[in-house]
């Protein structure tokens, strides 16, 4: 799975294209903390969803890890235009009371 | 249409996706729905994933992924021979996972049991854990 990112005046945008599952779970964890931090004054963070393809459980964790990290600094985040796939994972896990769907 | 296949493989991560498109393809002949196919792919990868994480925290051993299509119902059996649950009643509570220092959701059973029809588990300490799943995919006149 791919991130890249993109900054605006709204804020850091990052995008996951490809299939997140435990196998790219570490990589994908270290990549997003990077750019958390190298972006630390951002105002608001965007997990935009569009182009990932496939997502289990693991991105649940993953998010939640990441939400954490961010509210300790501050930071809003949010889950932007979530593919067919991970927006049922998500409803089932009930993470959008804790990071909202745009 | 009935038809059935056995694969045999590690239980290593690269193999979660390896596993979840087998059986789509697998099922692919039936004309499945997005969502069918979703929901068969995310139950699978939760189930080998539970293999290679939780199954064989050390030495990687084997998972057997069985599937078999029968008056269009898929069923599914996923099995490892490793450390086994001592429990299995707390295992499937939602959020629950033996390894919260490792950011782990514990939602694997959850979405197992919700996005398939059926839902069955067996397990041993130190013998292995057995999953079984199915999913109405067409109706049979």
């Amino acid at each position: 799975m791919k991130i890249t990112h993109s900054l605006s005046p709204s804020g850091l945008r990052l995008y996951f294209d490809g299939e997140l599952d435990q196998c790219c779970e570490k990589k994908a964890k270290m990549q997003i903390d990077s750019l958390i931090e190298k972006y630390s004054n951002t105002r608001a963070v965007f997990f935009n969803m569009q182009a990932l393809k496939f997502m289990d459980s693991t991105g649940i964790g993953v998010l939640i890890g990441r939400y954490k990290k961010l509210k300790s600094m501050n930071i809003p985040c949010y889950i932007e235009n979530p593919s067919f796939s991970a927006d049922k994972v998500f409803i089932v896990s009930g993470i959008y009371k804790l990071i909202p769907k745009l | 249409m009935n038809n059935k296949m056995k694969l045999v493989f590690p239980a290593i991560s690269e193999n979660e996706q390896f596993a979840r498109t087998a059986v789509v393809a697998f099922i692919m002949n039936l004309d499945p729905t997005v969502e069918q196919i979703t929901d068969i792919k995310t139950a699978v990868s939760e189930a080998v994933t539970n293999c290679v994480v939780h199954g064989y925290p050390e030495i990687k051993g084997e998972v057997i992924l069985e599937c078999e299509l029968l008056s269009g119902i898929l069923h599914i059996k996923i099995s490892d021979f490793g450390v086994g649950i001592e429990d299995v009643t707390t295992v499937l509570e939602p959020f629950y996972t033996s390894k919260p220092f490792e950011e782990r959701a514990g939602m694997g059973f959850t979405i197992m049991r919700t996005f398939m029809d059926t839902f069955e588990i067996t397990s041993k300490p130190n013998v292995g854990t057995t999953v079984l799943m199915s999913k109405q995919l067409t109706k049979i006149a």
